[in-house]
């Protein structure tokens, strides 16, 4: 975990003028597909509640900023998203948040697969600043490649201007677990099918990381282009 | 003479640059149990990788004939589909799926190859109850993902389990007694003798001879480097038990 002293001087980024402000006490709850370029910029007051889950399907290149300013001690932020890409897909995500005030948790969890050459890229900077004590702030990005050219990078970035916190983001890049694959296929189910199977499993918890079960529409839509793959 | 479910002649199988099996001959009649037993690095596990379709083992002379058919032809689902079942020495985890959700895709993958309609959810369900009850399996499994944090008996009785669901002509059972406690070795052993008809057969591959104290094979065999050195009756075990494997 690193120190205040190790990371030079603070400089404090302004809010977004369009971040939409959340009020105090208040809870918001964005599920939503992206294609093409899309921004979201949020400013939560003191006791409020975001959660944002972003999914990305198979088709047109996309660029996605996230924002989220704690503004207010004991604001709650979960951010979370899926990508699925292939062909000469191109995908950014980046994600910053922004602890200004004490109490405040931010939870990460974005989950990607990336087929054939496409190409992805996560960068997720939290910054802490100087007096937000006992924040908590993690995030997570894990891809998986499914071939030699696909392309999947990933960019944490941590700030800390406080000593009293809890941080930390992990990140992975990986193939389908062919052990897995095996036990399954000697049981039967198809390789197509255990394929599925084995990136359905990969992605649910990015869709379910808001606290309830993803609707049909945004499951479905999911195992869909992953059958597709 | 009872048909031969499984033949195998003279099997060669290497993995990398290194040959394991040289020239295994075996043949398993129907309804029989067998068991392979032997020195570790005989090629026990080579043999069960080989006869279940593991990648990474290339098999480089010989053949092994299912019911008449070229079992080495065969993808891994489809030797599934034909009726062989291994319960794995190692089980895997896999995060995520749910053992319902496995052992549905299974069932009705298998059925779907047999040219049979998946079952129904509650006929599913009904099954599911009716072979958990038959391995003293907990419900609350049924919503466990597969294998993710059992202990080693939990994970065999998980195998015994998906062998009741998945009802195979020949199982092989892999070093199933190493990690077992006698009680999971009880119940272990109750299964696979539950699920014992005079249609299947099953081939147990073990080092040390407490499982089959309790699940009884009719024909004992031998490999060491390779080979099957030595075909026998059950008297073989007591002999191996007394004095290992230095004589074969």
């Amino acid at each position: 975990m690193m120190s205040s002293k190790d990371c030079g001087h603070y400089v404090e980024r302004p809010v977004p003028e369009d971040a939409l402000r959340i009020p105090a006490g208040q809870e918001r709850s964005v599920v939503k597909f992206i294609s093409g370029d899309e921004r979201f910029a949020f400013a939560l007051e003191e006791r409020s509640q975001l959660s944002l889950c972003i999914v990305i399907l198979p088709g047109a290149d996309a660029s996605v900023d996230i924002v989220a300013d704690m503004l207010g001690e004991y604001a709650e932020a979960r951010l979370s998203g899926v990508y699925v890409c292939r062909g000469r897909q191109k995908v950014e995500l980046r994600v910053q948040v922004n602890h200004r005030a004490a109490c405040c948790s931010s939870r990460q969890l974005f989950k990607g697969v990336a087929a054939e050459a496409s190409n992805t890229v996560f960068s997720g900077r939290i910054t802490v600043a100087p007096g937000a004590d006992l924040t908590e702030a993690f995030q997570e990005n894990h891809n998986l490649l499914l071939s030699d050219t696909a392309r999947a990078e990933t960019r944490p970035q941590l700030e800390i201007y406080t000593d009293d916190v809890a941080c930390s983001h992990g990140a992975t890049l990986g193939r389908l677990d062919l052990e897995e694959q095996f036990y399954m296929r000697s049981r039967g189910i198809p390789e197509e099918e255990a394929k599925v199977l084995q990136m359905v499993s990969f992605l649910a918890p990015a869709l379910s990381f808001g606290g309830s079960a993803p609707s049909a529409e945004f499951s479905e839509a999911v195992e869909e282009a992953v059958r597709a793959l | 003479m009872n048909d031969i479910l499984l033949d195998i002649k003279n099997l060669h199988a290497s993995i990398g640059e290194r040959e394991i099996l040289r020239g295994v001959d075996l043949q398993i009649g129907r309804g029989e149990t067998h068991a392979v037993m032997g020195p570790n690095g005989a090629g026990k596990s080579t043999l069960s990788a080989v006869l279940a379709g593991k990648p990474d083992y290339r098999v480089t002379e010989g053949s092994v004939t299912f019911c008449g058919r070229d079992l080495l032809a065969m993808k891994p689902e489809e030797r599934a589909w034909a009726g062989i079942f291994l319960s794995f020495q190692y089980p895997v985890e896999i995060p995520g799926v749910t053992i319902t959700n496995f052992m549905k895709a299974a069932v009705n993958a298998k059925r779907s190859a047999l040219g049979l309609e998946a079952l129904s959810a509650s006929e599913f369900l009904k099954m599911m109850k009716e072979k958990m009850a038959l391995v003293q399996m907990k419900g609350e499994f049924a919503k466990r993902e597969v294998n993710v944090g059992f202990s080693g008996g939990e994970k065999k009785r998980n195998e015994i389990f998906q062998m009741a669901m998945l009802e195979p002509v020949l199982s092989i059972l892999d070093e199933t007694d190493s990690g077992l406690d006698v009680d999971a070795l009880r119940i272990v052993a109750d299964g696979v003798n539950t699920l014992r008809t005079p249609q299947t057969s099953a081939i147990i591959i073990t080092h040390y001879q407490r499982l089959l104290e309790y699940i009884k094979p009719s024909v004992v065999h031998v490999l060491k480097n390779g080979r099957i050195v030595c075909t026998a009756g059950p008297e073989l075990v007591d002999r191996i038990e007394q004095s290992g494997y230095d004589e074969f």
